[in-house]
Parts: C-alpha cells; structure tokens; sequence
C-alpha cells in the first residue's frame, strides 16, 4: 500500500501546475517532433525544458541510442549522427527479417512460442506505460492482478484452440479430456476469482486509479490477446496465411518509407507530419506487386501451403497434406485489354495470388491507421517509444503496431470467403447430440447427399 | 474541428482551466454536503461516508473533475400523496411502490416478450456510462465523440444480434435472398463496420485532445464490453427458454430486497468497507432466503411450457411459438432424501424437477456472487465521485443502478448452460453440415451410419449406401 507520509504528498506539483504544463507542451509541440519513421534523428529540442518542470505527468522516456551495442557503436562511430542512425535501424531490421525467416524454418511449434512471447512483451510494454501515466506502480496487488487476468484470458483462448485442433491427443488423457468438457467453465471461475480479488483490494483513496488500471488492462487484453489468438488460428490454416500478410506489412512499413524519403512531398495526415502521399502511393503499389510474387514462390511448397495438423501417433506437428485447390496452378484468361498490352492469352496463376492482393490492398490502405492510432496514443501519453527493446526502433509494440487491424482481417477474410466449418469439429457435435437429433440429421443428410448425387437413389420404399 | 486560431484556443482552454480549477477550490476539504435528495435510506450512509473524507482524498485526480451532484427527481403526485410523512419513511415508501411498479412492469414485458426489454435496458445502460464519461472527462464538446460511441454500439450490436438471427432463424435466413447474403458474409459486414468506425476515430484525433479522446475511446469500448456482451448473453439464455431469463434475474432482484430485509431488521456486523451498509447477517440471510425461494420459483414455472421450452421461430405461422415436448430437466423425477433428512421429514421419496436443483446452483451464484457485482459499481460510482448512475427511476437512479447485480449472472448462467446442460444445437449442426464441401459430407455421412448402425437405431435397410 502506498505509505506516501503527509509531507510527500503534498510535495507531488498541484493539479494545477500538471494543466498548465500540459496545454503549454501540446501548444508548442513542434511539428518535426519525431513519428514513425525517424525516432532517433530529431529529438524536439523544446521537449528536453519541459521536461523538467512537467515530471508530474510526463513519463520520461530515455531516447533510444542510449541502449545501441558497444560493438555497433564502435564500428559506426565515424559517421555523423543522422547517418548513424540510419545503419543501426537498417542493420538491425535486417537482424529481425532474418530471425523471422529462421523461425519459420524450424517450424510452427516454434512460431507459437515466439507468437505468445511477442505477445507478453506487448502486454507488459503498455501496462509499463500505464503505470507511468497513472503513477500507479505501488498500487496494491494491482501488477498481480494484471497478470492474473493475462493468464487467465490466455488460458480461455489457447484452451479452445487446443481442445479443436488436438481433438485426438485430448481424447487419449484422461485429465485433459475433464478439463476441455468444462473448459469454459474453469477458465469463467478464474477470471470471477480475479475479479473479486480487485473489488476486494479496493482501497479508499485510490478508487479512481484502481478503476483505470482495471479498464487499461482489460483494454490491452482486448487488443494484443486478441490479436495473438488469431494469428495463431490463421497459422493453423496454414503457414502462408501467417508469413504473406506478416511480410506484406513490413514490406509497406519499408517501401512507404523509402518512396517518401526519395519523393516525399505532399503530407498525408497531420498526425503523422512525415507520411507522405507519394510514399502512401507509393507503397501500396509496391505492396501490390511484392506480395503477389511472394505468394507465387510460396505457394509451391507443401510446407506453407497445408493446414498445421498434429499426428497422434507421432506426437508432432506435420504439414503433408494434397494443396487445396487454392494452391493448385490454373490457367486465368486475361481481359482483352491485358492481352493487347503483354501479348498473352492466357496466364498460369494460383488462385491464391488473387486473394493476395486483397491481403496487400489491405496492408497498404488500413495498416498505416493502425500506426496513426499508435502515434496518437504515443502523442496522447507523451512518450516517444513504448520502450527500449530493440536499439533503433524502440518496443515491440512499436514494430508490430501496424499488424493490429491485419491479423483479424485476415481471420475474417478466411472465414468469410475461403474455409468453411472444420470436419471434424463437425463430427464432434454430431456425436454429442441426441440420438433423435442424430437420426434426423442424417435423413436430412441423406437427401441432401442424394439430391446432388453423391448417393444412389432410394429403392423402394422410404424408412 | 480545428478552426480556432492559437490565441482564441488557447483562451477557450484558459476559461476551462478556470472552471476545473473553482469546481476542486469547492470540492477541496470541505465537509460534503448533504446530496440535494435524500433518496432511501443509503443516502445518510453516503452522507456518513462522504463526511469522513480525509484532505488527501479531497483533492481529484489531475486533470479529472467532479460530477454534478443528483437531482430531486420524484413525480409531484407522488410527492403530494406522501407530503404527510417524515422525510425517512417518505423514501421508504417511495423506493417500495417504484419496487412494485418495476416488478408488475417486469412481469407485464415478460408477456410480451422479453426481446425488446433486452434491447432497451442495454442501451440505456449504455447510454448512462458514457454520459459519466463525459461528465468526468468534460469531453462532451469532443468533436465527433457522440457520434462515434453510438455508432460503436449500433456495430457491435449489428454483429451480435446477427449472429443470433441467423443461429435461431435458419429457415427464415435461407429463403429471404438478401438476409441470406447478410448472414453468409455476416462477419466480414460487421468487422468492415467496426473498421469504418476505427478509421473514423483515428482522422478525427485533434491535436490538444489527444489523451482525452484516447480516454473516452477506451472507456467506450470497456462500457461495450460489460454491457452488450451481457444483453446478448441474456438474450442467449432466453432462446434457451424463458425459464434460463426469469429464474436467475428474479434471484438476483430477491437476494437484494431479502439481504436489505435481513440486515434492516438483524444487521450488526459490517461486511466490506467499501459498503458500509451492508452487514454479514443481511448477506447470510439473503443467501438461504435466496435459494428456497429459487427451489419455489423454479418448481411453479417448470409446469407450465410457456417458460420451459426453447423459443422458436415457426417458419409456416411465421411468429415465435413456446411448444414443445419439456426436456427431463422439467418433468417430475424421484429423489431419495438422505437418511439424515428422512428423519428429520418423515419422507422417504421427494418428487422434484431435476431444474430445481440447478437452482440451488444459480440462486448460491446470485447470492454469494451478485454482491460483488454491486461492490463494484459501488466503488466505481465512489471513484468518480457520483451518487446514483442517471435519474431515470425516482427512489432507485438510474438503470444501471438496477442491474448492477446482474452483470456476472447473465454470464454465469450462459457458461453453465454451455457447459451442463445443453448440448450443440442440431439446426447449427445442420447448418455447418450443409457448408461442407460434398467429399466431406460424404465422409461424415458413413461415419455417422456407422455410429448409429452400432448403437442400434438404424436397421439394416434394402439401399447399402
């Protein structure tokens, strides 16, 4: 409990003192502060004399090239500051693209684990900014209660997964067999027993902070909990429905920024003074065509094509499978206009090149609100980074800002227009009906089967 | 949005500034004055409260002023036929004939079907919180805002209410060519909405009101989440059977009136500091009161068909009907008493529906639970400094205020139903089963004959598939 003595209280600035600070900073606010694309370069010169007197409410952050290797520092020390800056960020991307590759390569356990460990990360950087903003760090239990309920909603969502995806594995245990039939249940008492124990821990003079801290979480929860459980439910439909719209949205992080360094001219949004138009454009053109290679080299494999499905008897994960059609070559018939431009009647495409650019267009056109949401909100709570993670980029949430919106896109776009229900999950509900339900569902079942031919006729009489 | 030139924006914030600052010179340290109202009995206790407030807790968080006070708000009828008594047994009397005219009013909407009420508590519920927020965040003039919080709950409603429709209306979806379209592209409609309505927010952030935008974006969306979700629970239970929606919200209603009784007549020892009210001998009692007047409730309603069955949508008559052969939950089985009881009744065999004794499971919920439902607006409506949610209901505040108790027991209820009761829905499976593609309902086809030639219920019939 907050053991604050009398005089310290009243040491902490005024309300008044914190208003005045804060209008006076958004006031003069330059309009080169540092956005998305070039955090290290121009740190506000204004920023570092409000500093001082606003601590009440302004979360210090320490600028990022405090936290660069020695090594990088050494070997790049002879360059000037801007161009410094531009080597570490470029190394270090390419040290993320080729651990990213590397994680694909051994494999979807392996992708699930760093898919959940991304996820904690982001969970812990915008709980750590909560704190700040609300000075809430000493709160009572409060950062056991934030946990908890990260567990807690963690445990709900992978337990579903694992009771549909695994149905096998589950059916052998006995105790697992128990817990996935009550599922919803167990995981319902541990979030009640989570939320007695913050009504509970509700102390007179922090109500109000206790109650934001309480919305705060369940407001992450909601975004980065979210998010995560459905990029792991796309990985399951398939790897590619995991790397193409990962990828294509670093691809138009890095192409919107190159066009607008090259051609950046005409700003785009006030919130975010260094987007350009030319390189919005210009990025999702790019986008366009860059996933719509992509998508064509992956698609020849068996490894990213199929479902991840999980063999009892060997107790691994094996992606073999016959691509669906979806993945299967097939000859398109250019409109006439094509075929006056490029000389070709016809061309060989997978039909999962034209879905690509449905994911692309996406990227490009809804991703970069993603990253003005999380500029407003760094704006908001005046921080620069949402922490220090990576040197040169700041926090994870930082890099992955812009995949808010694309993993439940691509979840609904699955959903909606390419997979229909699970087989077996089918079969499953089939088996827990009622013996009557059973018996009209297959005569339902049966007609419909004979309706499209997929049986012989009737003979006879009818049952 | 942004028209106003710096100086003049800068003043307009300057007048603001002033307001905050005289509305906490008012509220720092002083004694809290007696609410303008004195509605029932829990008003002296806030004063008593409120009165003990130390000077750090006098002044408010930064930046975040206080909310008006309540308003006198009963109907001058009421008023003069009451002008007589003391001002106490004046709101006691007010508070119970509002108890009355909610509860007929309950039970007159149960008649006519329990959708509507559903769709309207919900939004006024709604409606209250964010006009809390406003009033705590001064952000009522926040460009865009209103608008955008309505249209998030018109989305998040559309997806839910979709949903059902097209869970329990199958048949009726299926032959409307439009509805059928909505229902098959149903997600991607309701998440192209809520994008809309994301993008709407992001172009409307203004530069000087970052954070408070921000605030007021995320207190909608946690005011949608605790209440749309329950509504739709709610609503869930109902299609169940009218019996899943009456039994638990009545529980909850009785186990309030019954601890209030209990500790009216027998309160000694407080329960929890948050509620200074409330008394150990009011909560045990209204525990036990609660589950004998569930078993009682649930063994009137269980006879009749109109609360038992599942609502459905009969596609010939086109309207709702309530007929159906009752489950085994609702017919009378026999139950061996333990000896221990045998003894003390003088029975050997209890005749009950198996429902009663899930009531036993839902009223301990609602009364061991449902508190903690209440401590909880308690300390949010003490947090930011408010007495009653709205002043919708005279005696009582506003809706909110009513339902506070019932936001887990929607939920509790759904998950316990989900989990031991009910199984899949046959029309969902059907449903599922006709979207496969041909080869995997030819595979399903054989394995479901095997299953059921196994256990006997087909006989061998001259067509082998």
């Amino acid at each position: 409990p907050l053991n604050l003595s009398h005089a310290q209280r009243h040491k902490r600035p005024s309300t008044t003192l914190y208003l005045l600070c804060a209008y006076a900073h958004s006031c003069v606010w330059s309009p080169q502060e540092a956005d998305g694309q070039d955090r290290l370069g121009l740190h506000g010169e204004g920023e570092a004399d409000m500093e001082g007197e606003c601590k009440a409410h302004t979360p210090d952050m320490p600028p990022g090239d405090g936290n660069t290797p020695q090594c990088l520092n050494r070997a790049l020390e002879g360059l000037s500051s801007r161009w410094k800056n531009w080597w570490i960020r470029g190394i270090l991307s390419l040290t993320m693209i080729t651990g990213f590759f590397l994680i694909i390569y051994l494999g979807p356990l392996m992708l699930i684990f760093v898919v959940m460990s991304i996820q904690i990360k982001c969970f812990q950087e915008i709980i750590t900014i909560g704190y700040r903003v609300y000075h809430s760090y000493e709160l009572p239990w409060f950062r056991t209660l934030s946990w908890y309920f990260l567990i807690c909603v963690n445990y709900f969502f992978y337990g579903e997964t694992v009771a549909d995806y695994f149905g096998a594995l589950v059916r052998r245990e006995e105790p697992l067999q128990f817990l996935v039939r009550y599922h919803r249940f167990i995981s319902f008492t541990l979030y009640l027993a989570g939320f007695c124990m913050f009504v509970l821990s509700l102390v007179k003079k922090h109500y109000r902070l206790q109650f934001y801290m309480f919305a705060w979480t369940h407001v992450t929860l909601l975004i980065v909990v979210t998010q995560s459980h459905l990029v792991i439910q796309n990985l399951f439909e398939g790897m590619i429905w995991f790397i193409v719209p990962i990828s294509t949205v670093i691809c138009n992080d890095i192409m919107a920024y190159l066009f607008g360094f090259f051609f950046g001219r005409t700003p785009l949004i006030k919130l975010s003074p260094k987007k350009t138009w030319e390189g919005f454009i210009g990025g999702f053109f790019s986008t366009v065509v860059f996933s719509f290679l992509f998508a064509y080299l992956l698609s020849q494999y068996q490894y990213f094509v199929c479902p991840v499905e999980y063999n009892s008897e060997t107790n691994r994960f094996t992606v073999e499978c016959e691509p669906s059609d979806l993945f299967v070559m097939q000859e398109y018939t250019l409109p006439a206009t094509a075929q006056n431009l490029l000389r070709w009647k016809t061309v060989n495409l997978y039909p999962f090149q034209i879905h690509s650019i449905a994911l692309s267009t996406f990227a490009s056109l809804i991703g970069p609100f993603g990253g003005f949401f999380a500029s407003g909100f760094k704006r908001a709570f005046k921080i620069k980074d949402f922490a220090d993670t990576i040197p040169g980029h700041g926090g994870i949430m930082d890099r992955f800002d812009c995949q808010y919106l694309m993993a439940t896109f691509v979840h609904v776009y699955i959903a909606s227009f390419i997979r229909g229900p699970n087989p077996s999950k089918v079969l499953q509900q089939l088996l827990a009906l009622q013996p009557e339900q059973q018996l009209s569902i297959f005569n339902t079942l049966r007609n419909h089967l004979r309706e499209k031919g997929m049986l012989p006729p009737a003979v006879g009489l009818k049952v | 949005m942004a028209t106003l030139s710096p100086p003049r924006r800068v003043l307009s914030v300057r007048r603001h500034l002033w307001v905050v600052l005289s509305l906490e010179r008012e509220l720092d340290c002083r004694q809290s004055r007696p609410p303008i109202s004195l509605q029932g009995s829990e008003a002296e206790d806030r004063v008593k409260r409120d009165g003990g407030v130390s000077d750090s807790e006098c002044r408010p968080d930064s930046g975040v002023p206080e909310v008006p006070v309540a308003t006198d708000d009963t109907p001058e009828v009421l008023n003069k036929a009451l002008s007589g008594l003391s001002s106490r047994w004046k709101n006691w009397w007010v508070r119970g004939i509002l108890t009355l005219a909610m509860i007929s009013f309950f039970f007159f909407i149960i008649y006519l079907g329990p959708m509507v009420l559903m769709m309207i508590v919900s939004i006024k519920c709604f409606h209250e919180i964010i006009t809390i927020g406003y009033s705590v965040y001064h952000s009522y003039h926040l460009p865009w805002f209103r608008t955008l919080s309505w249209y998030f709950l018109l989305c998040v409603n559309y997806f839910f209410y979709g949903e059902t429709v097209t869970d329990y209306f199958f048949t009726l979806v299926q032959r409307e060519e439009p509805l059928r379209i909505l229902s098959k592209y149903h997600r991607f409609i309701s998440f192209t909405l809520y994008l809309t309505g994301f993008c709407m927010f992001v172009l409307s952030l203004v530069k000087k009101h970052y954070r408070l935008q921000f605030y007021m974006f995320g207190w909608t969306h946690v005011t949608l989440l605790i209440v749309v979700t329950q509504s739709h629970l709610i609503i869930h239970n109902l299609f169940e059977g009218m019996i899943w929606f009456i039994v638990p919200i009545s529980c909850v209603i009785c186990n309030d009136i019954m601890a209030y009784m209990f500790g009216f007549f027998f309160g000694r020892t407080p329960l929890i500091k948050l509620s200074p009210k409330k008394t150990w001998e009011g909560f045990i009692g209204g525990f036990f009161s609660t589950v004998v007047f569930g078993i009682l409730l649930s063994y009137v309603m269980s006879g009749y068909r109109y609360f038992v069955c599942p609502v459905e949508f009969n596609n010939d008559s086109n309207s709702f009907t309530v007929d159906c052969e009752p489950s085994e939950l609702f017919q009378l089985q026999d139950y061996t008493l333990p000896s221990v009881l045998q003894s003390i009744t003088g029975w050997s065999t209890v005749k009950l529906f198996p429902f009663q004794i899930h009531s036993i499971a839902l009223s301990a919920f609602a009364s061991i639970m449902g508190p903690f439902g209440g401590f909880f607006a308690s300390g949010f409506k003490r947090a930011f400094k408010i007495k009653d949610f709205a002043n919708t209901i005279p005696g009582h505040g506003g809706i909110m205020d009513r339902f506070d108790c019932q936001y887990l027991m929607a939920t509790f209820v759904n998950v316990y139903i989900a989990s031991f009761i009910r199984g899949p829905n046959p029309t969902k499976v059907i449903q599922q089963l006709l979207a496969l593609r041909p080869d995997q309902q030819l595979h399903i086809y054989n394995s479901l004959k095997a299953h059921l030639t196994e256990r006997g219920l087909l006989a061998t019939q001259e067509e082998a598939a």
